[in-house]
């Protein structure tokens, strides 16, 4: 138990400041490789919940493709972000002020939920719900997901799709100037559209 | 021994400090929406901590979907912001009025 609460406090404590870290760093960049911390200990801290499918999930989805989008995106734009800076300490008394109202409203909020409301009952994690304590975490999230979520699930598919789509056809660039393979006009292209017969007089060329 | 109110209380304030970025990082769209990202990062271990303590699994799957929209969200921002760049050269929000909404 003692060894669950060092790892507990560890990785809430690197959780919240590497969070800080990414809305105060000088420097994006940096801003995201804090953002990355901050998900690799949110994992950890689903593990120590039990929830191990969605930390792997995590892992996978947030630190493998959306950070390192962000990465992309970052190296590739070419600004000057001190400029971007500039309202930083101006709006740092109201935001200061209005997190500490916020966060003090939510964590009492949370604490009385949690000693009041349902979930007060339970007091041991049980990752994989009631019904049986021999099934792991993924297999009780599959058996619910494919039966009873199925049309979300789906519909998340096609949320995707979409995003993909959406985000392909914004920033899909054509130069002018560029001569690119139609392949359409490639395949429409037959004997009778590629090809003439001139009748030829002999000792005159052909004028177009 | 760590409970539901020791999850609770990360999950809130990692929320705040995402609503404290896009306060503070006004101009900085990139910070913005990694200040998103961290708030829906809260959101997920608030779905979680419930989802466990409750013995119930719903709640985990309704953290997938909360995962899906925000990779979907995260990936068209970007793509909007590029976009944006390429056209104005700078990625300034401030006075970001080309449509005069």
């Amino acid at each position: 138990m003692a060894l669950q609460a060092i790892a507990f406090y560890l990785m809430a404590v690197v959780t919240v400041a590497a969070g800080i870290a990414v809305v105060s760093a000088r420097n994006p960049v940096h801003s995201v490789l804090f953002l990355i911390l901050a998900f690799f200990s949110a994992a950890g801290l689903f593990v120590l919940m039990g929830a191990e499918f969605l930390a792997m999930l995590l892992v996978v989805v947030y630190v493998g493709a959306v950070a390192v989008l962000f990465l992309f995106v970052v190296m590739m734009l070419d600004v000057d972000f001190a400029q971007l800076r500039q309202g930083f300490a101006r709006y740092l008394p109201l935001g200061g002020l209005i997190a500490a109202v916020l966060a003090a409203e939510m964590v009492f909020v949370s604490a009385t939920v949690a000693n009041r409301g349902a979930a007060a009952a339970n007091d041991t994690p049980l990752a994989s719900g009631a019904a049986a304590a021999d099934v792991t975490n993924a297999e009780a999230i599959g058996r619910v997901l494919y039966t009873d979520y199925i049309y979300f699930f789906q519909a998340a598919g096609l949320v995707l799709l979409v995003a993909m789509i959406g985000a392909i056809v914004l920033t899909l660039r054509h130069k002018p100037g560029v001569r690119r393979q139609l392949v359409a006009d490639q395949v429409l292209r037959s004997p009778k559209t590629g090809m003439r017969t001139v009748s030829l007089k002999p000792g005159q060329g052909i004028d177009q | 021994m760590i409970g539901l109110p020791h999850y609770l209380a990360v999950a809130a304030i990692l929320f705040t400090i995402g609503v404290f970025g896009i306060f503070v990082n006004r101009k900085n769209i990139i910070v913005i929406l990694m200040s998103i990202e961290l708030i829906l990062l809260g959101v997920n271990i608030n779905l979680v901590a419930f989802s466990v303590y409750l013995h119930n699994v719903v709640g985990q799957i309704f953290a997938m979907f909360v995962l899906t929209v925000a990779a979907a969200e995260a990936a068209v921002g970007l793509a909007i912001l590029v976009t944006f760049f390429r056209n104005r050269g700078d990625i300034s929000v401030d006075d970001a009025s080309m449509m005069k909404g």
